[in-house]
């Protein structure tokens, strides 16, 4: 069967060249970057080099860079790091995020809540996910520990005022934390410029390899490793360094800034044409998340009296790989607590639908994907 | 081929049967897919988040991918609980035992899961079932599976002519040993996996347990009566006890004693002796005809009164629309209202019921 992947918010595939840049770190260049001998010493010399590469991509300094495995773990360190650095220092107890946080955010700060004994507050969205100023403002006091908002939403494509919320924690010195790990792909981020902290992201998104990630942490915020150890990293992230990964992350990062304007171009183009033709062609359709302040490559949609997992399945079945907010391996019906804090009803939310295009979407791909999505949804309402 | 390409769904349970049902479509070359349904449990609606039985997806999912076939799981648990474990409670409060798995083949499997995979553009439809099916006349002719001890043409038994006519049960002409077998040969790891035993929602601990917490009805005491209206004792709720049934009614009696009859309206346990056991006519209702006709009334016929029962030599003939009355050529013991009761022209299913009640003798 011929397949279409039109998945790429979940992953990407490995982009030829960046394997090509990887291959010599596995078995020439395999030295651990803490040795002082010479295969330690080249080691070494790659894994700064892809620091200072990366720092300068991300507009941050070499040593704010900390190689992770996962954005995941960046979120992971980046928020109880922080958390428990400035309760330790000041105090400071409070954690606020918005209801629409990727599950290693919302799902970390709860633990910090439930067993370390911090306080959760959630800040208030607007029906297309984005942060609202005023209720941020609001929120912030004294026992702020932390503030952590998504820069590109992975399930609904929204972009967050990510600058503005910044420039609100930085006047108060709070320490504000973003998982750009869909944004990175495509948004041109520069930690400096933006006020950002801590920003997490994750090199399996933009065609880098899987299992290798970033947490920029600027001077201007103190974390507590999770994981003790070695002396890596800053004494932040103990373990041996994933040379080939790191590798892969940087030259992956190189390539989707060089190709970012073109690429967005082209996708976007595609982008609005699904989202013309859903709402258009098919009947008790909405648009989930913003319609312009959203990542070039994401259309996402609810659709009334259907079930978006049998969707997903369906899809599948004719070789269209997509995925669905409600929909996991195991067929959980539950609607996304993403979509129900957008005020979509449960019953609605329920019918969702993410189309995420990448580097190898072709408009022909799109034009059959829509052709068979518009028989889908009306065979399954039937 | 003809069977090349053609799209068919197995529905999966992570079990040795339907792991080889989809082994074997693979070999015949369908284009398989394999489905597992989510099914609302007990236990399953106290730990939310569980899916249940996680260890039964991944086995199915396993299989599946050593078959090299793409699996998916659909939940149905709202629909299940609503369309068989409500049914289920309801009919042990109406003094019923009823028979959840009939019900769910008619509803669930062969109707919502069925309508969803042609819905989603699928050809065919198969079970693991131990069932057969040929095509004679231009009706679809639902048979017994040849493995005497594994039928399951009982449960399949409330099927339509356009269900039948989607459906395929390829392990119809297979005894279980070879069945398993087979999973061996295919390397497939549940080929040692133990027959599920008990209702698939009840939980570990039982029918009853599961009627305690849902059911109040059926735990209500009550009087124990003789056949002669005498009052001879009480029971703990007429659930604990099956017509026919001799254990647990106390001893002191001249002659061995047995459940004659549950009375709902008055929550009396009717016991009797041997001889006053027994019945040899019913009324059957809530009719299936496999044939999709009415049969030609009066009509003999062997009938099967549950799962396990050995079908027995009856002539059956219609009250008045949608109700017919079954005359056994000998009493059975244990003729039992809401259990299903299924007709069959030798090897072949003309049709079931439900019992709805027992005629008593003389009547």
């Amino acid at each position: 069967m011929d397949r279409i992947y039109l998945d790429y918010a979940a992953t990407t595939p490995l982009d030829p060249y960046v394997l090509e840049a990887m291959m010599p770190y596995f078995t020439e260049i395999f030295g651990n970057p803490s040795s002082s001998h010479y295969f330690g010493q080249q080691a070494e010399g790659i894994l700064e080099e892809c620091r200072a590469k990366v720092a300068k991509m991300l507009g941050a300094q070499s040593e704010d860079v900390i190689f992770t495995a996962s954005g995941s773990e960046g979120d992971n360190l980046a928020i109880r790091g922080t958390a428990l650095a400035r309760r330790a220092k000041s105090g400071k107890d409070t954690i606020l995020i918005s209801p629409v946080e990727h599950p290693a955010v919302a799902n970390t700060v709860k633990q910090l809540r439930d067993m370390f004994g911090f306080k959760l507050i959630e800040l208030r969205i607007d029906n297309f996910g984005q942060i609202n100023l005023a209720d941020l403002k609001e929120k912030l006091d004294a026992n702020t520990a932390l503030v952590s908002t998504i820069y590109a939403n992975n399930e609904i494509g929204t972009i967050n005022p990510v600058k503005e919320i910044a420039d609100i924690c930085q006047e108060r010195g709070i320490p504000f934390h973003s998982d750009a790990v869909q944004a990175c792909a495509h948004l041109p981020i520069d930690v400096t410029t933006d006020g950002i902290d801590l920003l997490s992201i994750a090199a399996h998104k933009f065609y880098g390899p899987k299992g290798v990630g970033v947490l920029i942490k600027r001077k201007s915020v103190d974390l507590i490793s999770h994981t003790s150890g070695g002396k890596q990293e800053h004494k932040l992230r103990a373990g041996t360094h994933n040379i080939p990964g790191i590798v892969g992350l940087t030259t992956a990062l190189e390539i989707a800034l060089a190709n970012r304007l073109k690429e967005n171009q082209r996708i976007s183009i595609l982008r609005d044409q699904i989202i013309q033709f859903v709402l258009s062609e098919i009947s008790g359709s909405h648009l989930t998340g913003h319609l312009s302040d959203r990542l070039p490559n994401h259309a996402s949609f609810v659709f009334e009296g259907i079930s978006g997992n049998d969707l997903v399945i369906m899809l599948d079945m004719a070789g269209f790989a997509c995925s669905s907010g409600s929909a996991c391996k195991v067929g959980d019906p539950k609607p996304s607590q993403v979509l129900l804090a957008l005020g979509i009803t449960p019953e609605l939310a329920g019918g969702s639908l993410r189309i995420t295009l990448g580097k190898y979407t072709t408009e022909e791909q799109v034009v059959r994907f829509l052709d068979f999505l518009s028989i889908s949804v009306r065979k399954l309402r039937k | 081929m003809e069977k090349q390409g053609k799209k068919i769904v197995i529905a999966m349970s992570g079990g040795v049967d339907s792991s080889v049902a989809a082994a074997l479509l693979v070999e015949q070359g369908y284009s398989v897919t394999g489905i597992m349904l989510k099914l609302w449990s007990d236990e399953c609606d106290e730990a939310e988040n569980a899916c249940c039985p996680p260890e039964a997806i991944n086995q199915a999912r396993q299989v599946a991918n050593i078959l090299g076939i793409p699996f998916y799981v659909l939940d149905v648990r709202d629909l299940f609980k609503q369309e068989v474990v409500d049914q289920f409670i309801e009919a042990y409060n109406l003094g019923q035992t009823p028979n959840p798995c009939y019900l769910c083949n008619q509803k669930i499997r062969w109707g919502w899961f069925l309508n969803r995979t042609l819905d989603m553009g699928n050809d065919l439809f198969a079970t693991g079932h131990y069932a057969r099916m040929e095509f004679d006349e231009n009706k679809f002719c639902l048979k017994k599976g040849i493995d005497p001890k594994k039928d399951q043409s009982y449960v399949l038994s409330g099927l339509t002519q356009d269900q039948l006519g989607h459906t395929i049960f390829p392990l119809g002409s297979y005894q279980k040993p070879q069945v398993r077998e087979l999973a061996r040969k295919y390397q497939l790891p549940v080929a040692e996996k133990h027959d599920s035993q008990d209702l698939c929602f009840v939980g570990n601990a039982g029918y009853r347990e599961f009627l305690k917490r849902h059911s109040t009805d059926s735990f209500v005491p009550g009087l124990i009566r003789s056949m002669e209206g005498e009052t001879v004792g009480t029971h703990e709720g007429l659930i604990n006890y099956t017509i026919g049934q001799r254990k647990g009614l106390g001893a002191g009696n001249a002659e061995p004693v047995y459940v004659i009859k549950k009375d709902i309206s008055t929550n009396e346990l009717i016991i009797g002796t041997a001889s006053e056991l027994g019945n040899d006519q019913f009324v059957v209702t809530k009719l299936n005809w496999i044939s999709g006709e009415l049969p030609v009334f009066p009509f003999e016929c062997d009938v099967k009164i549950r799962y396990k029962a050995n079908p027995v030599h009856a002539k059956v003939r219609e009250n008045y629309q949608e109700s017919i009355t079954v005359v056994l050529d000998l009493p059975l013991r244990d003729i039992t209202p809401g259990q299903i009761a299924v007709f069959y022209d030798h090897e072949c299913v003309i049709g079931s019921g439900m019992i709805q009640s027992v005629v008593a003798q003389g009547g």
